[in-house]
């Protein structure tokens, strides 16, 4: 019965107006006719890629279209009304108050300017639902539910004073305090280390049950989501792919994409056995200038020659910083670094020619690792000509060959990186590390822009390209699933120090140190229940708290 | 000490700073071009000797350094020494000028400061829409347009066609306030145009960089209606550019006094500086120039000052 | 690519300035500082523009003071390019103590109104084409050099030029093959800008008398000339004011659709 309904959208389309430079406006539509249906009380999942239209979907469900972004046709039915054509005045009294968003930039999304309490309470107020004493009262039994240190007096603080992971749950705390029929969570945990995630996750989930709300939960990541969602809607460019709930979905896929999404970070990789080491990074230390403490302490590793060395950690554990300590970018301290037999100068301009051609680097924006104006080819050409002095047909026929090792043809060498796609210009980046025949390649963050498949799709080539050309991979991520994908040996950083480190099956095999702990439990997992589990369990708070 | 308290400080203090390296530049700078005074005064065909007598009597023959600070020892006891010309003295000469310059600068200052606001505000409200076109289209082409151009066009108007106020801005002491006011009707009206323009479109630019931030969505979102979100939401956040923007343009102001006041010949500081430079009166110069440049530099600081005071993050540190 | 309309007629209005700059010497009527008429004329067959204050072609006038003041503001607008996107380049590319000196060199003399400094100067300076070209240049390289320094240390942090570094390329090659390419856009809009306000610099400092001087011709010693014809209704200070808002917004409707194109670049990037 559509009664019971709290909201129902029908045929929903979604259109916007695109700029493309040197070009007259046009029309896109970014969702083609998608029908969606809520009840009370309940839970419903919206996932995808970028582009999928997950999070325009969710903001329609308040009549709104972030940025030009116009409801061009269809019925959005809440609390049995039209919406999508209601006037102005109608849509500010259901906003924030029938319906409330949480953003994935809480502190983007408050007012630096004025203290929490008072935008928590604002709609409360405003619509006249309560006086300002119940709605402080409200406001500060929800912070005390949500976990947040010091319930009764964090409404006082300004944004910037409270870490990211709280500023979350206090936006959850907003949007729960005018007590509406539904919330929309719009990525609200992405922006987060993953230990800081699952408690905010955590602290969402039981939020939801307590209040009795009903909400739309929208991700990318189908293992956060299927914590938190009775249902689950797959998206895929503006249209839906598969409706279900979430032990169907997460168990028993029907569609192919969704059997894609849920097999993600599912790469199998044969630990290799210890070998002599192409790279040794002994007892290093490092700072940066004008600053008074190490970032880098006492780093001692050593990756065998065509192996990959895994460096995980969370924000700020210097695991960036270790790739420029090893590329002279930020000359340590003290410590020495030895490369394929070498010491290696501590600076990059004392370097040879050799020892720089060796050891390539990759990077976590492909956008921005291009020089915009240069080709594809000019830009997979640059090493062949630096090192290798090829030129003319030759150094076309090798960038060609490279095109083709990265699984792109020969098209591509004429483009321009604008006009690549995500996972092509990461690919491109690949060949140009590649093409200085390199014995090293440093990986930074290489996955973390990307979707999932997507991202799937580079690891795999990555590991491919090392079977077939024996080159080490300095591998630095934040993402345990990439890690058991990808390396042979891993090392755990904390704080600027190595907290673990060893061959993977001991990395990864109990007892572990409270923070690995902590980190390996974080990891979200495509089954139901997994993050009750987890928290009943943990050793260690979180590192964001 | 308070973080703030400690930055105002160290604000101020580089204020100070930059003022004393001007005054240097603005001497010892000076010095070191090619040209002398004494050989200014008497002209191309002075002896030798009486050069050299001059340059005595002037104390142009002691080193540079030394008559540096003399100079500036003089300036701080408000004694600005004498104009080479007539043997004036400088400060009484600039007291009356400064008065009438600051109240030309004031009285623009008080119409276009609002003004300006409140056609950012208009601007940034319809940002795209007709009467934004209107507004930056017309600031536009205010902006192509020296002082002295947009001063004879609003000259040959208001004060030869219509003959609504005279062509020329004649103070005298003891001259009653709406009658100096008449007076300097047009100057004023063309320091208005002049500074509006850009006062205004950096105020336009300013709150649409505000509006366009997430929490300005959040408040929409939370169905926060117009006047509030602007009010409660846009304003303590604009305030502080708006702020710095209004200081930028009145220091703008000062340079543009200077071409204004010759056009309507109007008797004070920009006028004295300008007659003084073609006479080549260093000293004069030299004493107006770092009036001018001294406000420009505290309009500045000002500014900053401003901005440091209303920023959250600096008044409530974590 | 199409050109919109309002940088078109900017376009036309630029070229046609310069080519009367060019060939002023032909095009003129009448030479530049022989009476041949009345006092202040009204405009006729014989004088199209009318006369001036002593009887002189105000066309003919204006036509050989488009040739002056282009010439100076171009050559001061040059002088203050290449002087400014070179020390900024090299900041930003050098940084340390290099970058520190110049840029609070710089502070410094931003510190006083460009105006200011330029009266103080011309105090004890000569007052010939050199030295005005010297000191509208120089003051105004200042603005260049923030704006270059400011697109290049935009360009320099970013990862590929990191990544040209770690390759092993010279500094000609970073500077020359990655950060130009990207910084040319707005640096040539950048001199458009510069130019318009060389334009009104001179134009200001001849009509305080501390600019071009007689027997030379330029639009803001013409305004001066004629102010006085304007409280009797004679017009002929206007033409010459008429002519560099001409130049000024023919100029900046060029510049700014420049600009608009490299930021429209810029938001294209990334598909």
């Amino acid at each position: 019965m559509a009664d019971d309904l709290l909201l129902n959208i029908k045929g929903l389309v979604i259109e916007a107006t695109a700029y493309p430079p040197g070009e007259p406006p046009k029309d896109i539509t970014l969702v083609h006719g998608v029908d969606l249906a809520l009840k009370r009380g309940k839970v419903l999942g919206l996932i995808g890629e970028s582009g999928a239209g997950k999070s325009t979907i969710g903001l329609s469900a308040m009549s709104y279209g972030r940025g030009g972004v116009r409801l061009a046709a269809g019925s959005i039915m809440l609390n049995g009304r039209e919406i999508r054509t209601a006037a102005p005045t109608d849509l500010r009294h259901l906003r924030g108050r029938e319906v409330t968003y949480v953003s994935q930039s809480a502190a983007a999304s408050f007012n630096p300017a004025k203290r929490l309490m008072e935008q928590v309470i604002e709609t409360s107020i405003g619509h006249g639902l309560m006086t300002k004493a119940e709605a402080e009262a409200r406001a500060v039994t929800l912070f005390r539910k949500l976990g947040l240190p010091n319930p009764e007096t964090i409404g006082s603080r300004y944004p910037h004073q409270v870490s990211g992971g709280q500023l979350q749950r206090v936006m959850t705390a907003m949007a729960l305090c005018p007590k509406p029929d539904l919330v929309i969570f719009d990525e609200p945990t992405t922006a987060l280390d993953v230990t800081t995630q699952i408690d905010v996750l955590a602290a969402i989930k039981e939020a939801i049950r307590d209040t009795q709300v009903a909400a739309l939960y929208i991700t990318h990541d189908l293992a956060v989501v299927a914590q938190v969602s009775d249902e689950i809607m797959v998206l895929r460019q503006g249209r839906m792919v598969e409706l279900g709930t979430t032990d169907q979905i997460i168990n028993a896929p029907r569609e192919d994409y969704t059997k894609a999404l849920v097999a993600v970070r599912s790469i199998e990789h044969e630990e290799k056995p210890e070998a002599p080491a192409v790279l040794s990074i002994q007892n290093v230390t490092a700072r940066y200038r004008g600053t008074n403490f190490d970032v880098l302490k006492n780093i001692t590793l050593d990756l065998p020659a065509g192996q990959t060395l895994a460096v995980v950690g969370e924000s700020g554990s210097g695991k960036s910083t270790l790739a420029r300590a090893i590329t002279g970018l930020l000359p340590p301290r003290s410590g020495r670094i030895s490369f394929a037999g070498r010491t290696l100068s501590n600076e990059t301009k004392a370097r040879s020619m050799d020892d720089l051609r060796e050891i390539q680097m990759i990077y976590q924006m492909a956008d921005t690792a291009m020089n915009p104006r240069q080709t594809v080819g000019d830009i997979i050409g640059r090493p062949l000509e630096l090192y290798f002095g090829l030129k003319g047909a030759e150094k076309q026929r090798r960038v060609q060959e490279l095109l083709d090792q990265i699984e792109m043809g020969a098209g591509f060498a004429r483009r321009y990186p604008a006009e690549l796609s995500g996972g092509q210009k990461q690919r491109v980046c690949i060949a140009r590390a590649l093409a200085a025949k390199p014995k090293l390649i440093i990986c930074d963050e290489v996955t973390s822009a990307l979707d999932p498949l997507v991202a799937d799709g580079i690891l795999k080539l990555l590991l491919n390209l090392q079977a077939e050309s024996q080159v080490a991979y300095l591998f630095i991520t934040h993402d345990l699933a990439t890690v058991r994908a990808i390396s042979d040996k891993i090392a755990v950083m904390y704080k600027g120090a190595v907290v673990r480190y060893g061959q993977k099956s001991d990395v990864l095999a109990p007892p572990f140190d409270d923070y690995t702990d902590l980190l390996l439990s974080s990891v979200p997992e495509m089954r139901l229940g997994w993050l009750e589990e987890v928290i009943s369990t943990r050793k260690m708070a979180s590192a964001g708290n | 000490m308070h973080p703030i308290v400690k930055l105002l400080v160290q604000r101020i203090a580089l204020g100070l700073l930059l003022l004393l390296a001007v005054s240097a530049v603005i001497f010892l700078g000076v010095e070191a071009l090619p040209g002398d005074t004494a050989q200014a005064i008497l002209g191309q065909s002075a002896t030798p000797q009486a050069l050299e007598n001059l340059r005595a009597q002037l104390g142009l023959s002691d080193p540079p350094l030394t008559r540096y600070f003399n100079w500036l020892g003089g300036i701080l006891t408000g004694d600005l020494g004498k104009a080479l010309t007539n043997g004036a003295d400088i400060a009484a000469s600039i007291k009356p000028r400064l008065a009438n310059t600051l109240f030309l600068a004031g009285c623009a200052a008080v119409i276009a400061v609002p003004l300006a606001i409140l056609l950012g505000l208009v601007a940034a409200r319809y940002a795209g829409k007709w009467p934004d076109k209107v507004i930056s289209g017309i600031t536009l082409s205010t902006i192509s347009l020296p002082e002295f151009v947009v001063g004879y066009i609003v000259m040959y108007i208001f004060g030869v066609k219509m003959g609504w106020f005279s062509p020329t801005a004649m103070t005298f002491p003891g001259m009653s306030f709406w009658d100096r006011l008449h007076a300097v009707a047009l100057p004023v009206i063309v320091l208005v145009l002049v500074v509006l323009a850009h006062m205004m479109r950096m105020t336009r630019a300013a709150i649409l960089n505000v509006m366009q931030s997430a929490y300005i969505e959040t408040a929409e979102l939370k169905g926060v209606t117009p006047m509030n979100i602007i009010w409660k939401h846009a304003l303590p956040n604009a305030i502080a550019p708006v702020v710095a923007v209004v200081m930028l343009n009145l220091a703008y102001l000062v340079v543009g006094v200077v071409v204004v006041e010759v056009v309507f010949s109007y008797n004070a500081l920009g006028q004295y500086l300008v007659d003084h430079v073609t006479k080549r009166d260093l000293p004069v110069v030299q004493a107006v120039g770092l009036i001018f440049a001294g406000v420009y530099i505290l309009l500045n600081m000002l500014a900053d000052v401003i901005g440091i005071i209303a920023n959250p993050r600096l008044r409530h540190p974590k | 690519m199409r050109i919109p309309l309002s940088a078109l007629i900017g376009m036309i209005f630029t070229g046609g300035f310069i080519f009367v700059a060019i060939f002023a010497h032909w095009i003129a009527p009448y030479p530049i500082n022989d009476p041949v008429g009345g006092v202040w004329e009204a405009p006729s067959a014989q004088f199209w523009l009318g006369t001036d204050t002593i009887g002189r072609d105000i066309l003919s006038r204006l036509i050989y003071g488009a040739q002056v003041t282009i010439f100076v503001a171009l050559a001061a607008s040059i002088l203050s390019f290449a002087l400014g996107t070179f020390l900024g380049f090299t900041a930003a590319v050098s940084g340390g103590w290099l970058d520190q000196a110049l840029s609070r060199s710089v502070d410094l003399m931003m510190a006083i109104p460009s105006l200011i400094v330029a009266l103080v100067l011309l105090s004890v300076l000569p007052l010939n084409l050199t030295v005005l070209v010297l000191v509208i240049g120089i003051l105004d390289s200042t603005r260049v050099f923030r704006l270059s320094r400011a697109v290049a240390a935009d360009i320099a942090v970013m990862e590929y030029v990191e990544a040209a570094k770690l390759r092993g390329e010279k500094g000609n090659w970073i500077i020359f093959k990655e950060i130009l390419p990207n910084a040319l856009s707005p640096l040539v809009a950048e001199f458009g800008l510069r130019f318009i306000f060389a334009v009104l610099f001179i134009s200001t400092l001849s009509f305080l008398g501390l600019g071009i001087q007689p027997p030379l011709a330029d639009w803001g010693g013409m305004v001066k000339e004629n102010r006085d014809g304007l409280i009797y209704g004679k017009t002929a200070a206007m033409l010459p004011a008429a002519a560099i808002a001409a130049l000024a917004i023919s100029v900046n409707l060029v510049a700014d659709w420049i600009l608009t194109r490299t930021s429209s670049l810029k938001g294209g990037r990334g598909g």
